[in-house]
């Protein structure tokens, strides 16, 4: 099966509306299982990995939550197609690079993932656009019962799911939202906000999880701790915080636009000069520059612009899908030739940005684009 | 600042390392360090976070040695092994070596017991009642003495704690 023609195609996935999805892009809730009396993926041996995904893998397709999903083994795979669900964050990376014994099963609506034998014999994952974390757990949890019902799960009442790494030992859960904080960055407040997140026991990650850089003003929050509290408590902690931080956002953004206008804009308007007309671009500047933009749109100044398309072109500009259905494989020169023309072509119909400086009342400044009357906001 | 590993001297060395992408911190004395050799940049927190406190004495040095060398009878696992790689061989790992795993647990957790949710074998929702029970009492007593900060946070809780409890029902 090609997973293209499975996966829900990117403009579709983009304009799934979610709460408070002008900043927070997405929530996750993954949980981590195993089954008793048989070693974790990282210690068994082949047969034994191969028989836990007999066990697993046909009852995870069996569940309704599940059934006509897609359900694939790694091996069965090729590099480009494993890529490009990292891509989609449907799967870790970790699950990418394993062989034999791993496997994925996607729902239809790809809003729950199941992965088998990652680092844990079972690590299941609902994403769902903008800030839903309960209603993320609420489905995960749903979906944890019923194969519980049916699987022998590795459970202890003083420690709770026994998983393979005791970071994730008790709930097996890691609660995320993954945030797009471009006022915080460039008011230079994303230090300060990320020590603050440590210290109330949350981690900071970037664009792809554990040990990935922050792209694109893009950062992930989760919990550390799985031990001692409940999932509504930790559910609430984070929800708690991430609340916290969508005001700072906004409130960062206010400022900028009050104190230093002309860094933001010329910011936001170089970022779209750059984007509609690059002759090549690698995909980490595209994404920093298809940050500024989304800002831009935020903030009202590409009123025509639907903001999806921006965030499609988050995807698409992604190595494995620019050079999806290409036969040999492309030189990092060649997609980034590709990735600017097809970022010249999508943003075509999009007129300039609509900027305009609003003068302070005592000091007549000239504003940067005195041509242009824009509406504010 | 007292020092994690002696808990007598006051800790001058602050160490903090990247761990599976989870920052780990440690304060330690300057002769702690030492015999644990933080200097050494091979040296892991792992190591150092389960093999915390059984060094000082004879007895326990040797307790320890017993531990390191004892396999999992499940799956072959050693304590060395879970250091080296910083995950567990099995479920049965967390029972054979439940004491050496406190201590690393108690630095990573909340707490060291489980109370969220329980596969259906295991739901006992007696003892979450019994814990709301508590709560309440806490509650009314954090009233009385005007704590209402306290009260709050205690109240947050049993709200988590009801819902817990209907989630499990349903």
């Amino acid at each position: 099966m090609n997973i293209n023609e499975f996966l829900i195609p990117t403009q579709e996935v983009c304009r799934r509306p979610g709460p408070l999805d002008r900043i927070v892009m997405t929530s996750r809730v993954r949980l981590a299982r195993n089954l008793q009396e048989t070693p974790f993926p990282g210690h068994a041996s082949k047969q034994e990995r191969e028989a836990h995904l007999k066990k697993i893998k046909p009852v995870v397709e069996s569940v309704a939550p599940m059934k006509k999903g897609f359900a694939e083994e790694l091996t069965n795979l090729r590099d480009l197609d494993r890529q490009l669900l990292v891509e989609r964050h449907l799967i870790s990376r970790e699950l990418a690079k394993k062989k034999q014994g791993a496997a994925l099963v996607l729902s239809a609506d790809e809003t729950l993932c199941v992965m088998i034998n990652e680092e844990d014999h079972l690590r299941m994952q609902t994403i769902l656009p903008g800030l839903q974390i309960k209603e993320a757990w609420k489905a995960i949890n749903k979906l944890d019962t019923m194969l519980e019902a049916k699987l022998p799960i590795a459970f202890s009442s003083r420690f709770g799911y026994l998983t393979a790494c005791p970071t994730n030992i008790g709930t097996g859960i890691r609660v995320s939202a993954m945030l797009h904080l471009p006022g915080l960055v460039i008011a230079e407040q994303m230090q300060q906000t990320i020590t603050a997140v440590n210290k109330l026991g949350l981690a900071v990650r970037g664009l792809y999880g554990e040990g990935t850089e922050a792209l694109a003003n893009v950062f992930q929050i989760s919990n550390q701790m799985t031990l001692g509290e409940t999932e509504l408590e930790i559910i609430e902690r984070l929800n708690k915080v991430v609340l916290q931080i969508i005001e700072n956002e906004e409130n960062a953004r206010a400022k900028l636009l009050e104190t230093k206008p002309e860094m933001l804009f010329n910011n936001i308007g170089r970022a779209y000069g750059i984007l509609t007309n690059a002759h090549t671009i690698s995909s980490k500047e595209a994404k920093n520059l298809l940050s500024l933009l989304r800002l831009g749109v935020d903030l009202g100044h590409f009123p025509d612009m639907d903001p999806a398309v921006v965030d499609e072109l988050f995807i698409v500009t992604e190595p494995a899908h620019i050079q999806y259905g290409e036969a040999k494989r492309m030189t990092p020169e060649e997609r980034d030739i590709r990735r600017a023309s097809l970022l010249r072509e999508r943003l075509s119909d999009s007129p300039r940005p609509k900027m305009t400086v609003t003068e302070p009342l005592d000091e007549s400044e000239t504003s940067l684009n005195p041509e242009k009357d824009t509406e504010k906001d | 600042m007292l020092c994690n590993v002696c808990h007598k001297n006051e800790a001058t060395v602050h160490l903090t390392q990247m761990l599976e992408g989870e920052i780990k911190k440690m304060d330690m004395c300057e002769s702690c360090a030492q015999v644990h050799g933080v200097d050494d940049p091979g040296m892991s927190l792992v190591d150092l976070l389960v093999g915390l406190g059984p060094k000082s004495t004879d007895n326990k040095a040797q307790a320890s040695v017993d531990t390191e060398t004892s396999e999992c009878p499940h799956c072959g696992y050693t304590l060395a092994d879970i250091k080296k790689s910083g995950r567990l061989g099995c479920p049965e790992c967390y029972i054979a070596f439940e004491e050496g795993l406190e201590q690393m647990l108690r630095s990573m957790h909340k707490g060291l017991t489980h109370t969220g949710k329980a596969p259906k074998s295991f739901r006992n929702t007696r003892e979450l009642e019994r814990k709301a029970r508590t709560l309440e009492k806490d509650l009314k007593k954090a009233i009385r003495e005007e704590r209402y900060e306290d009260a709050a946070v205690i109240r947050d809780s049993l709200k988590n704690l009801a819902e817990t409890i209907r989630d499990f029902e349903t």
